[in-house]
C-alpha cells in the first residue's frame, strides 16, 4: 500500500512514541496534529502529555527540549518552518550542540529537531528557505535531509534512537509524495549515504527534493545514452565522503545538486571536499546546480524561474559530458 | 523541613565564606595571567547562592548563569575539581573544556552555566519539565541576573514554566547592574517580580544580603514548588562588590556606592546575626579561616593538577565515537 510522506512520519512516530516511553513530542499546534497534519491523532492515542503544544517561543521551546534532554527525556521538537529555526539558533548553536563537549563528555542531548524546509506553492520568502547549510556549520549537531518517504520513515527513527542533537529537515514539496513501506523496513545507519541509481557516467549528488530532481535528470539523461549515478546523502553531517568517492572514482565526473543558493551552500563543501581528496579521479570541474542568490519569490511564475530542478541538471550534465563545462 | 538549627547558621557562615575565598583566588590568578579567558566574580552575592542551594538536594538541578561559582560551590561541589576547571585542567569538572562560565556537574545535579545571558532559562524549565514527565520529585533551579529580563527567552520561559506548572525556581540576583549599565538604564521596570504577575507566577522581592531573609524564603518557594504549585520567581536584592568580569576598573560606579556596597556586605551580616545569637567572635574567626585554608589548599593542588592533552580536543564533540571522526 501506498503512503504520503506524511503518513509514513506519523506511523514512524507512533511506533517510536510506543516503543519508548522516553519520546515525547512537543511543538506548535503538534496535539492538533500539526500545521501539516504529522502529528494528527498521536496524542490521542500516546496522551496529551507526551504530544504537547507549546506556545510560538521557538526560543524557549527549543531550550526546553534541551533541558528536558539533559534529564532523560528524547523530546521530538517540532519546528513549523526551517525559517523560524533562526529564533531557535542561539539555543542550537550556543548550547545544544556543545553541552557534551563543554561538559567534557557529562552530558549528551538525544533530541530530534523536525522542521520543514523548501519552497513550494508559494510560500514566499519567509517559509520556503533551504537553510541546512548554516546548521552543518556547527560541531555536536547532526543534520539529517531524507529525500522520500520510505526513507524519511527509517531516518527518522534512526534519529531519534542515535542519542544526539539532531536537526530533521523535511522538504515540503515532499510531503505529498506516496511510496510502499516494508513492514520490516530497516533502519538506516546514520551517515550513510545510498545509492539511488546506479550509473557509469557522471555522479549526480543531492539530498531531500533534489534527490528526485536527480532520479528525473538521470532517465532523461539516459535516453540520450548518459549513465548518471544517482547518491543521495541522507545525511548532511556526517557528510559520507566514501560513498561520494566511490562513485566519483567511477565516474569521474560529478555534480552537486540542492535548492539552496550556492552561496556558501552545502554543495560548496562537497565540492571543496572532492577537490582536495579526489582530484586525480577527476576528468572535468565538479559542478553545482543550486539556487541563484535571491530571495524565493511569491508568485508561481518567479517561484518555478528560480527553483533550479531536473532540466537545470541535465543541462548541465550534457554540458559536462560534450566537455563544455 | 526543620528550622535552621545554630550549627546550621555555621554551616553556612562557613559556606559564605567559602565562595568568598574562592572568588578571592579566582581574582588574584586571572590578575596574575594564570586563569584564561574572563571569570566573573559572585563577591558581594554568597548569600543568595548559600540560603537556596542549602535547600536542595543533590537530585535538584542548578543552572546558572556566567557569574555561576558561587552557586556551584553551594551546591557542593569539589572546590578543587571546580577550580581545576576554572584553570582549564584535565582534572577539572569539564577536563577543561567549559571553565568559569560552563561549569557543569552533572553527578551532583549541576547541569550547568553558560556564558549567553538567560540561555539557561529555558534549560531549567526542561528539567524541570522532564521531571513532572518521569514522575519525579526533583525541582530545578536556575541563577540569573537582572540583564537576563531584556531577553526575550526570559518571557517565553516564564509564560511556558506558568503554563505547564513547571517545578522550576527563578531566582533573579538583582545586582542593579547588566554587565556595565545600571538597571534605570536598562529598563522602566524597577523589580523583576513585576514581570511574574501576568504569568501568574508566585514571587517575592527581597534582601538577598540577609542570608536568613533568603533562606526563609527559597524555603517557602521550594515548598510551594514541591507541593506542585507550579514555578517561583524569587527576585533577590542584592549588590556586586567586584566588575562584572576581572578586570573591570568599574569607572562607572563611585566611591561612595562602591564604599556603601561593602556596608552591605553578606557575610558581615551573618557574622552580626550569628553574634546577636551569641555565637563568640573567636569562632567566627575560625570558621572563615578554616574556609580560606581549604580553599587555599584546593586551589594549589588544581594549580599542581595536569593540563589537559591536546591530543584528546576532539574527544566528546558526539556521544557516538563514528560521528566523533567527522572531519573538519
Amino acid at each position: 500500500m501506498m503512503h504520503t510522506f506524511i503518513e509514513i512520519l506519523r506511523r514512524a512516530l507512533d511506533e517510536e512514541l510506543a516503543r519508548d516511553a522516553s519520546v515525547h513530542l512537543l511543538g506548535e499546534d503538534v496535539a492538533a496534529g500539526g500545521a501539516f497534519g504529522v502529528t494528527r491523532g498521536l496524542a490521542e492515542k500516546h496522551g496529551a502529555m507526551r504530544v504537547r503544544n507549546t506556545p510560538i517561543s521557538e526560543a524557549a521551546i527549543t531550550g526546553l527540549a534541551t533541558g528536558a534532554a539533559l534529564c532523560g527525556l528524547k523530546p521530538v521538537l517540532e519546528i513549523m518552518f526551517i525559517d523560524f529555526a533562526t529564533l531557535s539558533m542561539d539555543c542550537l548553536v550556543n548550547q545544544t550542540a556543545k553541552y557534551r563537549y563543554m561538559s567534557g563528555g557529562q552530558l549528551t542531548v538525544p533530541l530530534v529537531v523536525r522542521t520543514q524546509a523548501g519552497a513550494a506553492g508559494g510560500a514566499a520568502a519567509q517559509h520556503s528557505q533551504s537553510l541546512e547549510a548554516w546548521f552543518i556549520h556547527v560541531p555536536g549537531l547532526v543534520v539529517v535531509a531524507p529525500s522520500s518517504p520510505a526513507e524519511a520513515y527509517g531516518l527518522l527513527k534512526a534519529a531519534i534512537r542515535l542519542g544526539e542533537p539532531v536537526l530533521f529537515i523535511e522538504h515540503k514539496r515532499l510531503y505529498t509524495m506516496k511510496e510502499e513501506l516494508a513492514d520490516d523496513a530497516e533502519l538506516p545507519p546514520i551517515g550513510k549515504a545510498r545509492v539511488a541509481r546506479a550509473g557509469k557516467d557522471i555522479t549526480l549528488i543531492a539530498y531531500s527534493a533534489m534527490v528526485q530532481s536527480a532520479l528525473e535528470a538521470a532517465a532523461n539523461l539516459a535516453d540520450s545514452g548518459i549513465s548518471a549515478e544517482v547518491l543521495d546523502l541522507r545525511t548532511l553531517v556526517p557528510l559520507d565522503m566514501a560513498t561520494i568517492a566511490a562513485s566519483v572514482s567511477k565516474t569521474h565526473r560529478v555534480l552537486i545538486a540542492h535548492e539552496a543558493v550556492l552561496n556558501g551552500g552545502v554543495g560548496a563543501e562537497i565540492a571543496a571536499r572532492i577537490g582536495t581528496e579526489l582530484f586525480d579521479e577527476l576528468d572535468a570541474p565538479v559542478l553545482r546546480v543550486g539556487c541563484p542568490f535571491a530571495p524565493i519569490p511569491f508568485a508561481p511564475e518567479l517561484e518555478r524561474a528560480l527553483l533550479p530542478g531536473a532540466e537545470d541538471i541535465v543541462r548541465a550534465a550534457r554540458q559536462m559530458m560534450s566537455g563544455g563545462a | 523541613m526543620a528550622a535552621p538549627t545554630l550549627d546550621d547558621w555555621k554551616r553556612m557562615y562557613h559556606a559564605l565564606w567559602r565562595i568568598r575565598h574562592f572568588e578571592t583566588q579566582v581574582q588574584r590568578l586571572a590578575a596574575a595571567g594564570e586563569i584564561p579567558g574572563f571569570p566573573h566574580l559572585s563577591t558581594g552575592q554568597e548569600a543568595v547562592a548559600v540560603g537556596v542551594c542549602a535547600q536542595l538536594s543533590r537530585e535538584d538541578l542548578l543552572f546558572t548563569s556566567h557569574r555561576g561559582h558561587g552557586h556551584v560551590l553551594a551546591k557542593g561541589s569539589n572546590l578543587q575539581a571546580t577550580f581545576a576547571e576554572i584553570l582549564g585542567r584535565q582534572e577539572g569538572l569539564c577536563r577543561g573544556r567549559g571553565g568559569s562560565m560552563h561549569l557543569v556537574d552533572a553527578a551532583n545535579g549541576v547541569l550547568g552555566a553558560t556564558g549567553v545571558v538567560g540561555g539557561n532559562l529555558a534549560l531549567a524549565a526542561g528539567a524541570a519539565w522532564a521531571a513532572q514527565a518521569r514522575g519525579k520529585p526533583n525541582i530545578s533551579v536556575v541563577f540569573f541576573g537582572d540583564g537576563a529580563t531584556g531577553a526575550g527567552a526570559f518571557h517565553e520561559t516564564l509564560n511556558l514554566a506558568a503554563l505547564w506548572r513547571l517545578p522550576v525556581l527563578f531566582v533573579c540576583e538583582n545586582n542593579g547592574y547588566a554587565e556595565f549599565t545600571s538597571r534605570e538604564e536598562h529598563s522602566n521596570v524597577t523589580h523583576v517580580s513585576s514581570f511574574a504577575a501576568p504569568y501568574k507566577i508566585a514571587t517575592k522581592t527581597i534582601d538577598g544580603n540577609d542570608l536568613p531573609t533568603v533562606y526563609a524564603a527559597a524555603r517557602a518557594a521550594i515548598g510551594s514548588l514541591r507541593k506542585g504549585k507550579g514555578p517561583y520567581l524569587l527576585e533577590c536584592m542584592t549588590f556586586r562588590m567586584a566588575g562584572h568580569y576581572v578586570g573591570d576598573a568599574q569607572q562607572y560606579r563611585s566611591k561612595e556606592e562602591l564604599a556603601a556596597v561593602r556596608e552591605k556586605c553578606p557575610i558581615e551580616r551573618l557574622k552580626r546575626y550569628l553574634m546577636k545569637r551569641r555565637v563568640k567572635q573567636d569562632e567566627l574567626d575560625a570558621i572563615g579561616e578554616r574556609a580560606r585554608s581549604e580553599v587555599q589548599q584546593a586551589v594549589e593542588r588544581a594549580r599542581a593538577a595536569p593540563r589537559p592533552d591536546p591530543a584528546t580536543v576532539l574527544d566528546d564533540v558526539y556521544r557516538s565515537p563514528s560521528l566523533n571522526a567527522i572531519p573538519g
